[in-house]
């Protein structure tokens, strides 16, 4: 085994990535994670929640950014603020609970007391402390995000200073974030019907370099395929299973499939999406099934025909915006990837209602949900065992070298200033990610 | 034993349906997926809800919610050769306790039983507990179908690795 390089300077970092391979040392040394805490994390724009989850002044959710433990509020002035949920006195979480409505935020210590913008506003025995201690300073608070921004009610904060604005960082996805508020009736949708929580033991990468990877459900979900194409479409369903199952057996499709039918393509900044796969009727809206006949009327009524068809026409399956989100508009899903170690990993995945839509889909969402990103699903426990085996299998010298070449010499210069695969079976998205981490990582 | 149950309350379940629920027990920890699914009847329905009282699972996630077309494809997967979070297979071991009739429930019958389950699968073992709720129609060859069960986990909202073996 070669000699452990410090990862301090950028010609230690650049030396991990090479043309269509990437060392194993990138998911499995904590000194790398370390720094990609400090150097991603703390720098870049990372997804915080969405504003539908904080509708009304004092509104909040806890959050993440890197290992920070983050609260999102709706301050009186109708802005949303981004805090750390650290007690300025000796560091104690102050918020507790996932989400809920505080005029104002005490800590359970000493009580001290922090206004929904993070600001210090009552000290209990304050004559006690020295001529430094000053509640006007803004370290001496809840400390703010740095930059907090939205697009299209999809909230980022960075806690750097500088930096590219967020829609120069989104760049050319942010159409994705316009195919998914696009397709409510009425212009606005909103996170509902729960969270799922998951975790596995391997490293934080590892997550969306499948979400667009269009080589692996035929093998890793060929378990749930060959179960649901034996299924008898004549046991008894409430609506929830026959999705399910239509689910599975269009996971199925074939290699040539993949190849002939679904792109894949990449943007700066480490972004990607892949192209949808779905054929199924009673799947695709723009199917025009007749469940989904009140949507597209509702569309149609609000937005016009050629509107309409236009953003049904848009047929994206998971867009990734780097780091760490994930998101879908077909099912209205969206997953946030949160780094706990070197080697262990928290996945949050929510659901959002179309507003006007039929009830019957977010019915469906939450179906598909069900079967294929929950805990207990059919589909995501298999990726979910596939990340744990990576996880134990790179803490092993034996392969020092992961590929990631698939497609290398057949990129394609794509629209939009991104580059595309040949077909969706390359890892030009895994690529671009890489690109992405070696800027972030290796600039002063 | 019985008479110590208020009047208006739950009563403690007849021996028969214990041995019911001993029964479920046992297929579930030795695997015996097909004959566990063969007690349920032809709609019958399993959830494992994913927040405390959770009211509905068409309008929230679930743990698991299956109707009786996805719970046969479930099933079917368990029993399949590749299934990678189930190589190698776990190993459960389920405690089945404190059953009681609900009275009021009127038909089908519901039964509420508490249970504890050990997981243990390649180096790693995990404690499951909570509430179970069958509603059971006479029936089947063990003498009862279960029209719906329904498992309220203590942990159903924590943040949890993969959940592959029903409860």
């Amino acid at each position: 085994m070669a000699t452990q390089l410090k990862p301090e300077t950028a010609e230690d970092i650049s030396a991990l990535i090479q043309p269509g391979r990437v060392h194993r040392r990138v998911y499995s040394d904590p000194a790398i994670f370390d720094l990609e805490m400090a150097r991603i994390f703390d720098r870049t724009w990372i997804y915080v929640g969405h504003e539908s989850q904080v509708k009304a002044p004092g509104e909040f959710v806890t959050t993440r950014i890197g290992r920070r433990p983050m609260v999102m509020v709706r301050h009186a002035d109708g802005e949303i603020r981004v805090l750390h949920n650290q007690c300025a006195h000796r560091g104690t979480m102050v918020v507790s609970t996932d989400a809920g409505h505080a005029e104002e935020f005490v800590c359970c210590y000493h009580g001290w007391t922090y206004g929904t913008d993070g600001k210090l506003i009552r000290v209990p025995l304050q004559h006690g402390y020295p001529a430094h201690f000053n509640p006007e300073d803004p370290n001496t608070a809840m400390v703010a995000a740095s930059r907090v921004d939205s697009y299209r009610g999809f909230v980022f904060a960075s806690l750097s200073p500088d930096g590219p604005s967020l829609t120069d960082f989104l760049g050319y996805m942010t159409t994705s974030f316009d195919d998914m508020a696009d397709r409510a009736p009425d212009g606005e949708i909103e996170v509902a019907g729960g969270v799922f929580k998951h975790a596995f033991d391997g490293n934080w990468k590892l997550y969306l370099e499948n979400l667009c990877d269009a080589a692996h459900p035929l093998f890793v979900h060929q378990s749930s395929i060959d179960a649901a194409v034996e299924q008898d479409d004549g046991a008894h369903t409430d609506g929830a299973g026959e999705i399910g199952v239509r689910q599975m057996r269009q996971n199925g499709a074939p290699y040539k499939f993949w190849m002939e039918q679904v792109g894949i393509w990449t943007y700066p900044n480490g972004h990607s999406f892949l192209g949808d796969y779905h054929d199924d009727e009673k799947l695709v809206a723009a199917k025009r099934d007749p469940v989904f006949a009140d949507y597209i009327k509702a569309m149609e009524t609000a937005k016009g025909a050629e509107e309409t068809q236009r953003i049904m026409e848009v047929t994206r399956w998971n867009s990734n915006v780097y780091p760490n989100l994930s998101f879908m508009s077909q099912f209205r899903q969206l997953r946030v990837v949160h780094p706990v170690s070197v080697n262990r990993t928290e996945v949050y995945t929510y659901s959002f209602r179309l507003k006007g839509a039929p009830d019957k889909m977010f019915e469906d969402t939450i179906a598909f949900a069900n079967v294929t990103n929950g805990t207990g699903s059919l589909v995501l426990t298999d990726d979910l065992e596939t990340y744990g085996r990576i996880g134990t299998g790179l803490q092993s010298a034996g392969a020092e070298w992961i590929e990631v070449g698939r497609g290398y010499d057949s990129d394609v210069p794509g629209d939009h200033g991104g580059r595309a695969g040949r077909d969706s079976t390359s890892e030009v998205y895994i690529r671009n990610m890489y690109d992405a981490w070696l800027g972030l990582m290796t600039e002063a | 034993m019985a008479t110590i149950v208020e009047a208006t309350g739950p009563t403690l379940a007849s021996p028969e349906i214990e041995a019911f629920l001993l029964h479920e027990a046992r297929l579930l920890d030795e695997r015996r997926w097909d004959e566990w699914l063969s007690m349920f009847s032809d709609d019958g329905w399993y959830w494992v809800p994913i927040e405390e009282g959770q009211a509905d699972p068409r309008h929230t996630v679930s743990l698991m919610y299956d109707d009786r077309q996805l719970l046969e494809t479930r099933v079917r997967r368990l029993m399949q050769g590749k299934l990678h979070t189930q190589a190698p297979p776990s190993r459960t071991s389920r405690i089945v306790a404190n059953a009681t009739v609900e009275k009021d429930a009127g038909a089908p019958l519901l039964v509420r039983s508490k249970f504890q389950m050990i997981e243990y699968r390649r180096n790693r073992q995990r404690h499951f507990a909570g509430t179970c709720w069958h509603a059971l129609k006479p029936g089947g060859a063990a003498g009862y179908r279960i029209c719906w069960k329904k498992v309220e986990l203590a942990d159903c909202d924590s943040m949890m690795d993969g959940l592959t073996v029903p409860f």
